[in-house]
């Protein structure tokens, strides 16, 4: 279970996306964002899953790399930001 | 003559209309949003805009009332396809319509390499894996990008069987049926930029763009990364041409009627890329390659750094009009095959393609 929040340019592909999603792990999490919302699929994942190279993940307050965000375990009090870098544009 | 022009630019998508005298931006749609390429179906009407979004991902969206709103269609996608490191869509480099038999047939050529058909407008898209899987493949590689990809998709007019692609680099590409099979024709294409026992690979070839006259769908044009080259017997044998100032550039326009006429927009040869002498100039060949005129007239003829890009080049049906984009945002139009063109005052985002509609 996590809170998830996303930038406002997906906010724009998928009104209302953010909110309370269920999983024991972010890609459990984003399976269950993707389900309510799977537009936001390809926006956030490449085409093997992977977590774009410039989307910016945060897990409570910290920046995570891609591969490694997927697999962190999510806490009911997990916070998760899901950010365009900075990089990318 | 075609009185729209589509622009596909750095910051949207810009849709000029002829007013009297006067080309307007008549309509602008996704601006902020790289547009990498803007198909117009002859067929039935619909636009097609690629979108490179630098943190989302290539995307692609089709317009059913002229630009007026979008739907977002879902992408080509490389899932399930295997590689070290596997394979993701990391541009919509070109699209093209399909035959008239074939209505709702589109083709996408991507980077990192993979041909997509439709056949539903783009709602579904399934990889040509015959072409995928050809050895030959793993010779590819980025050309200005660091992946290669497919940028030109030739149909024959006649004979929707017949389809003709690009590649940088990767040299050009024939079915005969449809995409099931595939052979590479580049026969006369060489290579300055590899080892000399490869410079006649034709699977390492590097066509920038690669067009072909409407009339005479046999005759077929190359800017290739160090020369230009012309083909009269459908790809099968292709000879060099000397295009003034230089051999280096990226854009080449076929004339829709009369295949011996093409036109080329050339500049300093590959770690500069700029206009020759800082002036922009466009060569015009009336006599299939033999001979070039070098048009400047109403184009700046000092301190440009204009660079024009491969698919920012387009002659309309008629052949007498012509426009040009180039990396700075310069757009210049002719009526009269190039002997004057007319820049426009809109001061525009660096253009990647553009195409009469």
């Amino acid at each position: 279970m996590a809170r998830v929040a996303f930038t406002e340019h997906v906010a724009k592909v998928a009104p209302g996306a953010g909110g309370v999603y269920a999983g024991a792990d972010l890609r459990e999490v984003l399976d269950d964002v993707f389900r309510a919302h799977p537009q936001l699929r390809h926006y956030l994942l490449d085409d093997q899953g992977r977590v774009r190279k410039h989307v910016a993940v945060f897990i409570d307050g910290v920046r995570v790399p891609g591969a490694k965000a997927l697999e962190c375990r999510m806490t009911d009090a997990s916070d998760v930001y899901v950010m365009q870098a900075l990089s990318g544009g | 003559m075609s009185e729209r022009l589509l622009v596909s630019t750095r910051k949207g998508l810009f849709d000029f209309r002829k007013q009297g005298r006067d080309w307007r931006v008549a309509q602008t749609s996704f601006l902020g949003t790289p547009i990498s390429y803007t198909l117009r179906d002859p067929r039935d009407g619909a636009l097609y805009a690629a979108h490179d979004n630098g943190h989302f991902g290539a995307k692609l969206h089709r317009s059913d009332d002229d630009g007026v709103t979008w739907l977002e269609l879902t992408p080509p996608s490389y899932e399930g396809v295997e590689g070290d490191p596997a394979p993701s869509l990391r541009l919509i480099w070109s699209l093209a319509a399909g035959g008239a038999d074939e209505p709702g047939v589109i083709w996408a050529g991507t980077l990192p390499g993979g041909l997509f058909k439709s056949q539903d407008r783009g709602a579904t898209w399934v990889l040509n894996r015959s072409l995928w899987d050809r050895p030959e493949r793993a010779k590819w590689f980025g050309g200005g990008f660091d992946e290669p990809g497919i940028h030109s998709i030739l149909v024959h007019p006649q004979n929707s069987k017949q389809i003709t692609v690009g590649v940088s680099c990767g040299g050009v590409w024939r079915s005969d049926d449809g995409g099931a099979t595939w052979d590479v024709r580049c026969d006369g294409m060489w290579a300055a930029y590899t080892p000399p026992e490869a410079k006649t690979d034709p699977a390492i070839q590097d066509p920038h763009r690669l067009v072909a006259s409407a009339s005479a769908p046999d005759v077929f044009w190359v800017q290739h990364h160090n020369g230009a080259f012309v083909s009269t017997d459908s790809c099968a044998n292709w000879r060099e041409i000397a295009v003034p100032p230089s051999s280096f550039g990226f854009a080449v326009a076929a004339h829709p009627r009369d295949p011996k006429t093409a036109w080329f927009v050339p500049a300093v040869k590959d770690e500069f890329r700029y206009p020759v002498d800082a002036k922009v100039v466009v060569a015009r060949t009336r006599d299939g390659g033999q001979s070039f005129e070098t048009l400047r007239n109403g184009l700046p003829q000092h301190d440009a750094y204009d660079l024009v890009y491969r698919h920012a080049l387009d002659v309309d049906e008629s052949g007498e009009r012509l426009a040009f984009g180039s990396t700075t945002g310069g757009l210049w139009i002719t009526e009269n095959g190039g002997d004057d063109w007319r820049g426009l005052e809109a001061r525009l985002p660096p253009i990647y393609a553009l195409a009469f509609g």
